[in-house]
């Protein structure tokens, strides 16, 4: 299958080409960039006038919810929620029931996932056994069967002692262990500590959860020389944190979530479980700082922390509710939103959700390496084609997720995201197509 | 973002639910309290009824045990002779795993005219509003740590009625405020009806720097606290928090932060002391205050009917 994009604006923030021109694809892999070759006869031709192309999305923080609740989501359904948000590489996490703590579940769901042809699948292995922060899982079988790193996803390990064995253990082999820095016992509340839980008798989770598991970490990195991925920060003083940690040279990188980047814990309003999130949302100068730190790199990456939650899990109060919201269908325009409020070029824009997540995965990509979240010659044609102009408002009921449940939600939050994708090509074929 | 109207008022800016009391304008807060003074007098009838719910179906919906809280309830409705419907939720459906919302939708579906919620989780009373058939009125009758709007209301009866006017006082809340939906549902009416001086009195743990946003001055010390106060509120202190990381005894915080009688001194000499029951004696309280003359404790529970009946009474009256 041969597939021209034709006069598109090629966006490639790893190259920082910028310029309409003309993509050629074929056998999967890029074999024009900007120029086709004089003898290419496509099979197809896209048309891509005023339209950007740009590399595939990288997602480092996703949902699948199989095996275990598929009612909330399928590996179907919610790789065609990642296809129609221009989303082509992602990292799922290993939370689902049972955790993803065994070769066997993962062969089952890199096969799976395979057979879709749809987003390529980076599973996170569990750190410990059933995430129970006790035992440490067979981390090389588990490389072998598929997994680029390890994480405890939301599960806290508790017990420092056993931090630091995983961590030892896991950099022995270079194995990236992907961390939620948090408490085990201050992270307990369900929203941000502070004059809004108070006022709302909410149970509070104060930034020290999130401070003390940083520092935590750090003297656990320093001590081991393990590589670590800091997931979702939430407060300012962990950004500044991270920051000086940086500095100092350790080996860490970190994400921020959609929703931690545009939202305040005020959005809880009376009470809206769809904000029911983890970590919770919180102030202005939080949120503030997150921009800021996505913007001068503190931050790596921009990821959609997709998880699908049934309904029933939602429309309960707000302490009760399931955390979580679906996102990978909100990735590309609230990057772009960001983007936009901060006055930054399209590519930095970018750039967070597509080479800048790549390079945290590095090496675990193996021989995509070179390609993945970049356009590059003679690369993987994983490419997302979007309407950079044209704003809608974000509409649950017409997502592909089986997960409805957004604090985004048009109804309530009056978003509206630019950024239409257009068509999505997974190794050069077309996984999405808007009609 | 879109402006969204609070979920208690209808489009013309009346309560269709009474779910919290912050953000209620004055005067709607002195309407229920004339209209409750207007009630007072049918309890001492003969007949204590009034007509005004004849017909209609209240039912109460106690998600958490509360005999005392549910009972004025009771009683209010049958006073304005409404059809009182009482459900121990929390033993039956739920305890077979119906969700909040079916329960609600299979009540509506008996033709229910008025839910009284009492829920263990802060916020359920909004969720059951957003939820229920537009022709259902809901009380919250205490939600979590959020808010116990009758409560505040009746606290704020019983101020106005010793007091006569807000605009000078000074009244200081003493306890666990931190768990408390009767400090929160005081503070926003105090600060509502033009207060000046709110303190929250009691240790670190029970009473958090961030109330400081919604009006209260902290005190950290009973004796700075209450001196000069024309009115305390006194808060009970639950079972649970006696012991363990709260507080180290039940004995050293009556020590600390029990009102004595000597204590009591610190305050003006017409001060008043309130407590939203059940006192513990001897852990906030002594004896000696909660049965002397500065307490107006009992007269509370009498207010707490009148008022009651008066929200019933205003939000059945007006459509959503």
């Amino acid at each position: 299958m041969k597939i021209l994009i034709r006069k598109g604006r090629l966006v490639d923030p790893a190259s920082g080409r910028d310029e309409v021109g003309d993509l050629a694809i074929a056998a999967g892999r890029i074999v024009g960039l900007g120029r086709v070759p004089a003898d290419f006869q496509p099979n197809r031709t896209i048309d891509a006038t005023g339209l950007v192309v740009a590399p595939g999305l990288v997602d480092l923080a996703t949902r699948l919810r199989e095996p275990g609740h598929e009612h909330e989501g399928m590996l179907e359904s919610e790789l065609n929620a990642a296809a129609a948000g221009g989303v082509t590489s992602l990292v799922c996490l290993p939370d689902t029931d049972p955790p993803l703590d065994e070769p066997g579940l993962l062969e089952m769901l890199k096969f799976r996932a395979r057979n879709l042809s749809l987003a390529r699948v980076f599973p996170l292995g569990a750190l410990t056994r059933g995430l129970g922060g006790e035992a440490l899982t067979e981390m090389a079988e588990l490389t072998e069967a598929g997994c680029i790193g390890f994480s405890q996803a939301e599960a806290p390990i508790a017990d420092t002692s056993i931090l630091l064995r995983a961590l030892q253990y896991a950099s022995t082999y270079r194995y990236g262990v992907w961390l939620r820095p948090q408490d085990a016992w201050l992270g307990r509340g369900v929203a941000a500590s502070g004059p809004l839980a108070t006022r709302l008798g909410l149970t509070g989770v104060p930034v020290a959860s999130e401070t003390i598991g940083l520092h935590r970490i750090f003297e656990l990195v320093r001590a081991t020389g393990a590589r670590v991925h800091l997931c979702r920060l939430s407060s300012a003083a962990g950004v500044g944190l991270v920051r000086a940690a940086k500095a100092e040279g350790l080996p860490i990188t970190a994400d921020v979530s959609i929703n931690s980047l545009h939202l305040t814990d005020v959005d809880i309003g009376y009470f809206n479980p769809a904000m029911r999130l983890s970590p919770p949302l919180r102030g202005q100068r939080d949120r503030d700082a997150l921009r800021g730190g996505l913007a001068d790199g503190t931050i790596d990456a921009l990821v959609s922390d997709h998880t699908p939650v049934a309904p029933d899990a939602k429309h309960l109060p707000f302490g009760e509710a399931e955390p979580g919201a679906t996102g990978l269908e909100l990735l590309l325009g609230l990057a772009l939103k960001w983007g936009e409020d901060l006055k930054l070029p399209l590519a930095q824009a970018l750039a967070t959700v597509t080479s800048a997540p790549a390079r945290v995965l590095g090496e675990a990509l193996g021989s995509l390496a070179a390609s993945a979240g970049r356009l590059a010659d003679g690369g993987v044609a994983d490419v997302c084609v979007f309407d950079p102009r044209e704003r809608r408002p974000v509409r649950p009921e017409r997502f592909r997720s089986q997960g409805r449940s957004t604090p985004f939600d048009f109804a309530f939050s009056g978003f509206e995201l630019p950024g239409r994708i257009v068509a999505t090509l997974v190794a050069g074929t077309v996984a999405f197509e808007a009609t | 973002m879109l402006a969204s109207r609070h979920p208690q008022l209808n489009k013309h800016g009346e309560l269709i639910h009474l779910l919290t009391l912050e953000g209620l304008p004055r005067d709607v807060i002195h309407h229920i309290l004339d209209t409750a003074s207007t009630f007072l007098s049918v309890h001492e009838r003969e007949v204590k009824k009034v007509p005004l719910l004849r017909g209609k179906s209240v039912f109460n919906l106690f998600f958490e045990n509360s005999t005392r809280t549910r009972t004025t309830f009771e009683i209010a409705a049958k006073r304005l002779s409404a059809d009182v419907i009482n459900l121990d939720i929390a033993r039956s459906s739920t305890a077979k795993g119906e969700t909040l919302l079916d329960t609600i939708a299979n009540l509506s579906a008996m033709h229910a005219d008025m839910f009284v919620v009492r829920h263990g989780e802060s916020g359920a009373p909004f969720l059951i509003a957003q939820h229920c058939a537009p022709h259902v009125h809901v009380v919250n009758a205490g939600d979590g740590r959020h808010a116990h709007p009758t409560q505040g209301l009746l606290d704020m009866y019983t101020i106005r009625n010793y007091k006569k006017d807000f605009s000078g006082l000074t009244v200081a809340i003493i306890g666990d405020i931190v768990h408390s939906r009767v400090a929160r549902s005081d503070i926003h009416a105090l600060s509502i009806l033009g207060v000046p001086e709110i303190r929250g009195v009691g240790p670190k743990t029970l009473v958090p720097g961030d109330l400081a946003p919604m009006g209260v001055h902290v005190y950290h010390d009973l004796a700075d606290g209450i001196r000069d106060a024309d009115v305390i509120i006194m808060l009970r202190l639950q079972n649970e928090r006696m012991t363990g990381a709260m507080l180290p005894s039940a004995g050293e915080y009556f020590k600390t932060f029990g009102l004595t009688p000597e204590k009591l001194q610190l305050a003006k000499p017409d001060c008043i002391v309130m407590h939203p029951g059940p006192i513990n004696r001897g852990v906030e309280i002594d004896s000696a205050v909660a049965d002397g003359t500065h307490s107006v404790i009992l007269p509370q529970v009498t207010f707490g009917i009148a008022v009651r009946m008066a929200v019933m009474s205003i939000i059945a009256g007006n459509e959503a």
